[in-house]
């Protein structure tokens, strides 16, 4: 009940959380929220992703891996995971739910709601 | 931009597999149209004699199934065979009259059988063994007719007469030569093979010249006639004389051809817009038959066809391994011996399967050929040796009993995956049995070990299992499998680990982008894979120059802890020579206390390990510690682990030497460099050796007169006791010698790779030409490791808790309920 009334204030809206620089090339930040962490990417062309800090494998933290084109490996096991739709890459099956980003200047806006297609909220 | 228009003749591996290569290089290049002879996709033609034998059936041997052509927008012409090539014009032309137009043509017409020119050779009932239609004759014949002849004992007949024999025919094979598979095996194997496969129910009839097949009644074949005047029954000839490169339609088109289609080491035929990969293909003179060889030409061709201009093909040393279930044998190189060689020898004529024999050839200090009957677990080993020209003086004596004898305890004492039950566990660490990997290769057409490791997670943790895993690979393709000879670092690049290290170090690389850029990296960004192992190539060629990269480290090297299961870390400070104070014992105590920390280990290593730190508190906790004069033990690097003691002469009865201090020394000296994999020393005061430096990479043991130095041991996954380097007197030499040999693993090893098997790689007495016998080799490596000491021996915590990397330990942004 509770979690449902934070989700409702916290949804639909976007959030800065931080400039495009405080995020390492290749690397990633943790975004902490009452839902758990997400992990904010940057890759060397400097886009920006957001995905659940969660491998669908294991639950390893995916901002801890490292980061390359638009992947992630995991450090736990290894997984790659793709940075656009959190869809791990084949022949490993499963996803990390995915959060609408987006860039304006040097600021990152982070939504909380989650993309659709993956069930791994 | 107008696609370019590229046709490839024959629809096999070979050519199927360049088109993958290309279409992961360039998916958008060319327009692709592809004739095949028979009217299927793309098979695994390796698998048919498994079908054969019905151990598998026809749709478990599809490789590219026809959802995979529409796909790649690729347009397939099968059971259409291409008569004519018009180079004018750049067209092909088909029998029945299709056209198609090229930019680029691929030729990959493989291989036709070679059909004895004897009367009768055209008779119903007398079949070649090529593909799927003469495996299905083969499988309709064995229902109605009992007498099966097989011409040629080589690696095809055999396979061939063992399906029909299991299929429940009389079958005799009838060979020209003394011995069965002579091209493969000298005389004693051959006979050991004879004699088991003669238990199976086959007959043999050697020395025997085909005359005449002869029809009866029926106008099918009915008996077999030899020069000599003999005749047998026989109502199914399967001829397996051989196999002769396809080069009829080439030849007609005026491209140069020999043996085969002569090609360059760019795959590239005399008319520049011609390739051609394969069986069909003679590349310096040799037309290879199997089909790792060609899949490595099927890479250098889709990489010149994409117009990327890297990497040469030039060629391929391979092996042999039958496909007969329940029977070993292997065979690879020069196998025979002769002038200037000499054999190993270890045969027992009543060992298990009828018999185990061993031959070694040696030519100098080198392994040239081999030859394995009933036993063939080793067999990658002994390719490995080859391939690399290892230097084997050292381990020759023992090179016979295989490498598990190489003093060690083996992975879990099984090391036979021919004798593997499909139940059985091949991989400890993801639990994959022997059954899932042989299901992956043969269903999901998988070729390399990286492929089962991608496919199955077998091999793909802890690595102890690898061999195992390539000979699963190799038992299940049988001869077609050998590792590719150069392996290239990664999917990113072509080159090789060695190559990439050369170019660093002889073009004076100095940042990751740097070596991308040289290289040609096929990926901007590199991989996980790649991008740890440049850095690591980066920082110890170049100490002073280089930039340590942060984001190609692993997380436990980047965050300078070891990261948990569930996210924490683990924090293990560093206690020079395991040796420590009440200050010390008193400063992790108050830690552990302070930070609440869950539990703690005394480590294998000596140390105390402080586990379920939240990474946001790291810097806090080394703090506290660097405050009382502790500094990071890097429990979480590929880096100078711990130096391990015994007590040594200050207290122990029967210490002789003072091995506390020397550890101390030792670890004083070389604590906070990198090198390629994890790096342990220990120090024990006497011979009875209580540090157990005998299983390290470097190991110390005081004796009476100074010190004997070990090196290359392991205590892990695979476990491997020193070899003797050589004895010292003096504390100064113990730690020239140390730090000369760590400075050359550093250098030379391949990033990953621990001691062991860097030495059994390059063998022991190279090493010790560097170390002991060249002085002056060996104190200028002594200083080199103490320069690069100079700039990679500090604290990264002490760092950190002032606020190095901050954005490392803390969070973007916390966002409040």
């Amino acid at each position: 009940m509770m979690n449902a009334i934070v989700e409702k204030t916290v949804q639909e809206q976007w959030i800065e959380v931080g400039g495009v620089a405080d995020i390492p090339r290749d690397g990633a930040r943790v975004v902490k929220t009452p839902l758990g962490d997400i992990a904010v990417f940057r890759n060397m062309a400097d886009e920006v992703f957001a995905l659940r800090d969660k491998c669908p494998h294991k639950g390893g933290p995916l901002s801890q891996g490292i980061v390359y084109g638009r992947r992630v490996a995991c450090p736990l096991h290894n997984w790659h995971i793709a940075l656009e739709s959190g869809m791990a890459v084949a022949p490993d099956e499963g996803c990390a739910a995915s959060f609408p980003v987006r860039v304006e200047g040097e600021r990152v806006y982070l939504s909380l709601t989650p993309n659709e297609h993956c069930s791994n909220h | 931009m107008k696609k370019l228009k590229l046709v490839m003749i024959g629809n096999g591996m070979a050519g199927c597999r360049t088109l993958e290569e290309l279409l992961k290089l360039a998916p958008d290049m060319y327009d692709i149209t592809v004739f095949g002879a028979e009217p299927h996709p793309n098979y695994n033609r390796i698998l048919l004699s498994p079908v054969l034998a019905g151990e598998m059936m026809l749709p478990d041997i599809v490789l590219n199934d026809l959802a995979w052509y529409e796909n790649n927008g690729i347009a397939l012409h099968a059971g259409k065979t291409v008569t004519k090539i018009d180079r004018v014009k750049r067209k092909v032309i088909a029998a029945d009259g299709t056209e198609a137009g090229y930019d680029r043509l691929l030729l990959a017409t493989g291989s036709l059988p070679f059909i004895l020119p004897v009367p009768g050779k055209d008779l119903p009932g007398v079949i070649a063994y090529r593909d799927i239609a003469d495996t299905e004759a083969m499988i309709d014949a064995a229902k109605h007719h009992k007498h099966a002849v097989v011409i040629g004992a080589g690696l095809l007949g055999l396979e061939a007469a063992n399906g029909l024999k299991l299929r429940g025919m009389d079958v005799t094979v009838v060979h020209l030569a003394d011995w069965i598979m002579e091209r493969q095996l000298d005389k004693t194997a051959a006979d050991l093979l004879q004699k088991s496969l003669e238990a199976k129910g086959m007959k043999f009839l050697l020395g025997k010249q085909t005359a005449e097949l002869v029809g009866g009644e029926s106008g099918r074949v009915a008996a077999i006639k030899f020069k000599d005047g003999a005749s047998i029954p026989a109502e199914l000839v399967v001829m397996a004389v051989g196999i002769r490169p396809n080069i009829k339609l080439a030849e007609s088109a005026g491209i140069h051809c020999e043996r085969g289609i002569v090609v360059d080491d760019t795959l590239q035929t005399f008319d520049p817009k011609i390739y051609a990969v394969g069986e069909c293909v003679a590349h310096r003179g040799i037309a290879y038959g199997l089909v790792a060889p060609l899949f490595e030409q099927a890479k250098v061709c889709a990489n010149h066809l994409a117009e990327h201009g890297i990497g040469r093909y030039t060629g391929s040393v391979t092996s042999t391994k039958l496909k007969v279930t329940g029977i070993d044998v292997f065979s690879a190189g020069d196998f025979m011996g002769g002038e200037g060689t000499e054999d190993l020898l270890l045969s027992d004529p009543k060992g298990p399967q009828g018999g185990l024999y061993k031959k070694l050839v040696l030519k100098g200090n080198k392994l040239v050929g081999a030859v394995l009957y009933g036993e063939s677990e080793d067999s990658n080993w002994y390719f490995k040796l080859m391939r690399e020209g290892t230097d084997i003086s050292a381990l020759r004596h023992r090179l016979l009993f295989g490498e598990t004898h190489l003093g060690d305890s083996g992975h879990g004492g099984q090391s036979r995956a021919a004798a593997m039950k499909d139940s059985d566990q091949v991989c400890d660490c993801n639990g994959v049995c022997k059954g899932d990997i042989v299901k992956a290769i043969t269903t999901k057409g998988l070729f390399t070990l990286d492929d089962v490791k991608a496919h199955t997670k077998a091999a793909a943790s802890c690595g102890s299992c690898t061999g195992l895993v390539e000979q699963i690979l190799a038992h299940t393709l049988g001869g077609e499998y050998s590792a590719p000879e150069i392996k290239p670092m990664c999917k990113c690049t072509d080159a090789s680990h060695d190559q990439v290290r050369a170019a660093i170090r002889e073009q004076h690389l100095t940042s990751i982008a740097d070596v991308m850029a040289k290289l040609e990296w096929k990926r901007a960004d590199g991989c996980p894979s790649c991008r740890p192992a440049l850095n690591y190539y980066l920082i110890s060629t170049w100490p002073n120059e280089a930039k340590d990269d942060y984001q190609s480290r692993y997380i436990n090297e980047r965050a300078h802890a070891n990261i948990q299961k569930d996210g924490s870390y683990s924090v293990v400070p560093r206690l020079f020579g395991g040796s420590v104070t009440v200050d010390q014992l008193r400063a992790i105590a108050d830690v552990a206390e302070k930070f609440e920390v869950p539990e703690m280990k005394i480590t294998g290593g000596q140390r105390i390990d402080l586990f379920g730190v939240k990474k946001e508190k790291l810097p806090e906790v080394w703090g506290f510690l660097t405050e009382r004069g502790l500094v990071s033990g890097h429990a979480y690097g590929k880096a100078l682990r711990t130096v391990k003691t015994c007590v040594g002469s200050d207290w122990c009865r029967f210490g002789v030497q003072d091995s506390t201090q020397m550890g101390i020394d030792l670890e004083e000296m070389t604590w906070g460099s990198w090198t390629p994999h994890k790096y342990k020393m220990a120090v024990s005061g006497c011979p009875r050796n209580c540090a157990e430096a005998t299983i390290k990479d470097f190991g110390v043991v005081g004796i009476d007169s100074g010190w004997e130095l070990h090196v290359g041991g392991n205590g892990g996954v695979k476990v491997r006791a020193t070899d003797l380097l050589c004895r010292v007197t003096t504390r100064e030499e113990v730690l020239e010698y140390a730090g000369a040999f760590m400075q050359i693993y550093r250098e030379e090893a391949r990033y990953l790779e621990r001691t062991a098997p860097w030495i059994e790689r390059v063998g022991l007495p190279y090493i010790k030409t560097r170390v002991v016998e060249d002085a002056a080799g060996r104190a200028s490596a002594y200083k080199r490791l103490l320069e690069s000491q100079e700039v990679y021996r500090f604290d990264p915590w002490a760092e950190r808790a002032q606020g190095v990397d901050k954005h490392e330990f803390t969070p973007l942004k916390v966002i409040a309920a």
